[in-house]
C-alpha cells in the first residue's frame, strides 16, 4: 500500500494526572491518487491522525508508512495545508508561493516561473503582489493552495482547510480542490467535519468517534464526479453517513437488539 | 478629507503652543517672578535666535546626533542579534534573563563612574550611556518577539523543508519584526533622553553640555531656549521612527484596525 498505517496510537502523558488517548489502534491503508476524507466531531483525533502523517507527531505505539518507509519527520513530499492558511503575512502572494521552492536547488528565474504558474492555476494572477491580510479567506486558501501545490509533493494533507469559510465560498472552494486533484493526480487526506463535504470530496470516508479516538468505520463513495450536491445518489450515501454517526432518528433500537 | 485632517491638527498644535506662551508671558508680566528665574519668552526667543546664527546650535547637534546614532546602531546591532539568540535558546534565555531585570532599571547615569574609569573622557561616555539606555528595550522586545512567533509559520517552514539558519532569518527575524520596530521606537525615546543626560555628566559638547554651560553662566533663557531644541529634535526623531514602524507593519501586511 502507499499509505499504510499499522495499529497507530497517539497518547499523551500529563504530570500527575494519568494519559490520554487522542488517537486508539488505527489500521488505515490509502491507494495512490485517492482522495480520503477524515470526518468526525471534534476530538475525534482526525489532526492527530493528520499530523501522524504528515510527521509532525510520532506514534506512540504503531507506524505510519508511506511507501513502505516510516513517516519520522516533516517532508517537502506531503504538504499541510491548515485552516487558517499559515501564509506569511509580511511577504506577497508570490513570494508566499515561493517559499516552498527556495530550498529546493532552484535558479531564481525558474522559481519565479514555477510561482506564477501555479497562482495562475488558482486564478489569482491579479493579486499576486497583493499582501494575504488584503484578501479574502477564500482567495487565501487559494494562495496556500498554490504554494502546496508548487513544490510537486504526492500527498496534500488539508486540516479543515474550508472551516473558515461561508457556506457558499466553501462550495466553490470544494469545486477548486477536486478540479486540483484531478488535474494534478494527488493523493489527498482531508480532514472535516462536514458530512456533505466529505460526501462531496471523497473517494472514502474515515469516520472517527472521540473519546478514544478511534476510526468506526470507512464509507466508500462509489459515485462519478463531478458529484450532484441535490442528487438522490448523493442524498442515500449522506443519510448513510448520518446514520453512522447515529445522528439519524429512525432505526436506533437495531443497534439494541 | 486628509487635507482637513492635516489642517485641524495643525490648528490643534498651533493652539495649544500659543496657549502656553500666553501663560508664560502672563506670569513674566505679573513682574512677581526674576528675571532671571523664569526668563520671558521673547528672551529665549532671542537666545534660541542667537544660538542658530553664531552656529552654536548647529555646532553641538552635529555632535550630539553622531554621539547619539553610534550609540544606537550598536545597541540595535547588540539588542537584535543577542535577542534572536536568546529568544530561540529559551533554556540560556532562563539564566541570563534575572540578570537582565536586575540591570534593566538601573539608571545608565549609575554606571558614569565606572564608565569614565573604563571609556575614559570625550564622546566615549555619552556614546555607552546612549548604548545602555537603548540595548534593553531592544534585547527585551526582540526576546518576547522571538517567543510570540505563531508556531504554525515555524511548521509551515519545516514542512516545506527550510532549516537553520535560513529559518531565523527568514521566517523568525520577519515574524517579530512587528515587535523588535516597538522596541526600537521605545529604544529612541530613552536614548534620547539619557544622550543628554550623558552630556550634562561628562561631556565638553553637545545638547546636555549646552545647557550645563548656560546654565554655568548664569543664562537661564539659553538653558530653556537648549531645553526647547532638544524636545523639537527628539520629537522629530521620534515621528520618523514612527514613520519607519508604520511603514514596516504596512510592508508586513498587518494592519492596525486588524486583519479581516
Amino acid at each position: 500500500m502507499y499509505i499504510s498505517i499499522e495499529g497507530a496510537s497517539r497518547e499523551y502523558f500529563f504530570k500527575g494526572r494519568g494519559r490520554t488517548v487522542a488517537l486508539e489502534k488505527v489500521n488505515l491503508e490509502i491507494k495512490k491518487g485517492e482522495f480520503i476524507c477524515l470526518l468526525g466531531p471534534s476530538g475525534c483525533g482526525k489532526t492527530t491522525l493528520l499530523n501522524l502523517i504528515a510527521g509532525f507527531d510520532r506514534p506512540t505505539t504503531g507506524f505510519v508508512k508511506i511507501n513502505g518507509e516510516i513517516a519520522a519527520k516533516p517532508s517537502v513530499n506531503r504538504i499541510t495545508i491548515f485552516q487558517n492558511y499559515g501564509l506569511l503575512p509580511w511577504r506577497t502572494v508570490l513570494r508566499n508561493v515561493e517559499l516552498g521552492l527556495e530550498s529546493k536547488k532552484i535558479d531564481k528565474k525558474k522559481r519565479l516561473q514555477i510561482a506564477e504558474e501555479y497562482i495562475e492555476l488558482v486564478g489569482l494572477s491579479a493579486y499576486k503582489k497583493h499582501h494575504p491580510a488584503q484578501l479574502s479567506g477564500g482567495m487565501q486558501q487559494r494562495v496556500a493552495l498554490a504554494r502546496a501545490l508548487a513544490v510537486d509533493p504526492e500527498i496534500l494533507l488539508m486540516d479543515e482547510p474550508l472551516g473558515a469559510l461561508d457556506a457558499m465560498t466553501r462550495m466553490s472552494m470544494q469545486d477548486e480542490i477536486e478540479r486540483l486533484w484531478q488535474e494534478k493526480k494527488k493523493t489527498i487526506i482531508f480532514v472535516t467535519h462536514d458530512i456533505e463535504e466529505a460526501v462531496f470530496l471523497a473517494d472514502r470516508i474515515v469516520i472517527m468517534t472521540p473519546s478514544p479516538g478511534k476510526v468506526k468505520s470507512v464509507v466508500e463513495v462509489p459515485l462519478a464526479r463531478k458529484r450532484d450536491r441535490t442528487g438522490s445518489d448523493f442524498l442515500k450515501i449522506r443519510d448513510r453517513v448520518f446514520a453512522e454517526f447515529e445522528l439519524k432518528p429512525r432505526d436506533m433500537t437495531e443497534y439494541y437488539l | 478629507m486628509i487635507r482637513m485632517e492635516i489642517l485641524k491638527k495643525t490648528l490643534k498644535v498651533v493652539i495649544s503652543i500659543s496657549v502656553l506662551v500666553s501663560i508664560w508671558q502672563f506670569a513674566v508680566l505679573t513682574g512677581r517672578y526674576e528675571p532671571s528665574l523664569l526668563p520671558s519668552p521673547t528672551k529665549v526667543f532671542e537666545a534660541m535666535t542667537e544660538l542658530i546664527k553664531d552656529g552654536t546650535l548647529l555646532t553641538h547637534f552635529r555632535v550630539s546626533l553622531t554621539r547619539f546614532f553610534i550609540g544606537y546602531l550598536v545597541a540595535i546591532f547588540a539588542g537584535i542579534t543577542l535577542g534572536l539568540l536568546l529568544g530561540w535558546n529559551k533554556s540560556v534565555w532562563s539564566f541570563i534573563e534575572p540578570v537582565v531585570q536586575v540591570l534593566r532599571p538601573v539608571s545608565p547615569i549609575a554606571w558614569f563612574p565606572f564608565i569614565v574609569l573604563w571609556f575614559g573622557i570625550g564622546d566615549a561616555p555619552a556614546i555607552v550611556i546612549i548604548f545602555i539606555a537603548g540595548f534593553f528595550p531592544i534585547l527585551l522586545s526582540t526576546v518576547s518577539g522571538v517567543g510570540n512567533v505563531d508556531p504554525i509559520y515555524l511548521k509551515v517552514a519545516d514542512n516545506f523543508g527550510i532549516r537553520q539558519p535560513q529559518m531565523l532569518f527568514k521566517i523568525i527575524l520577519p515574524a517579530a519584526f512587528p515587535l523588535i520596530a516597538n522596541g526600537l521606537h521605545l529604544a529612541l525615546g530613552s536614548a534620547w533622553v539619557f544622550l543628554v543626560a550623558g552630556e550634562m555628566v561628562g561631556a565638553q559638547s553637545g545638547l546636555g553640555y549646552l545647557i550645563i554651560d548656560a546654565r554655568n553662566s548664569l543664562r537661564s533663557d539659553l538653558v530653556l531656549a537648549g531645553i526647547i531644541f532638544i524636545g523639537a529634535l527628539g520629537l522629530l526623531l521620534d515621528r520618523l521612527i514612527k514613520l519607519l514602524e508604520t511603514g514596516i507593519e504596512k510592508q508586513w501586511g498587518i494592519s492596525r484596525r486588524g486583519r479581516n
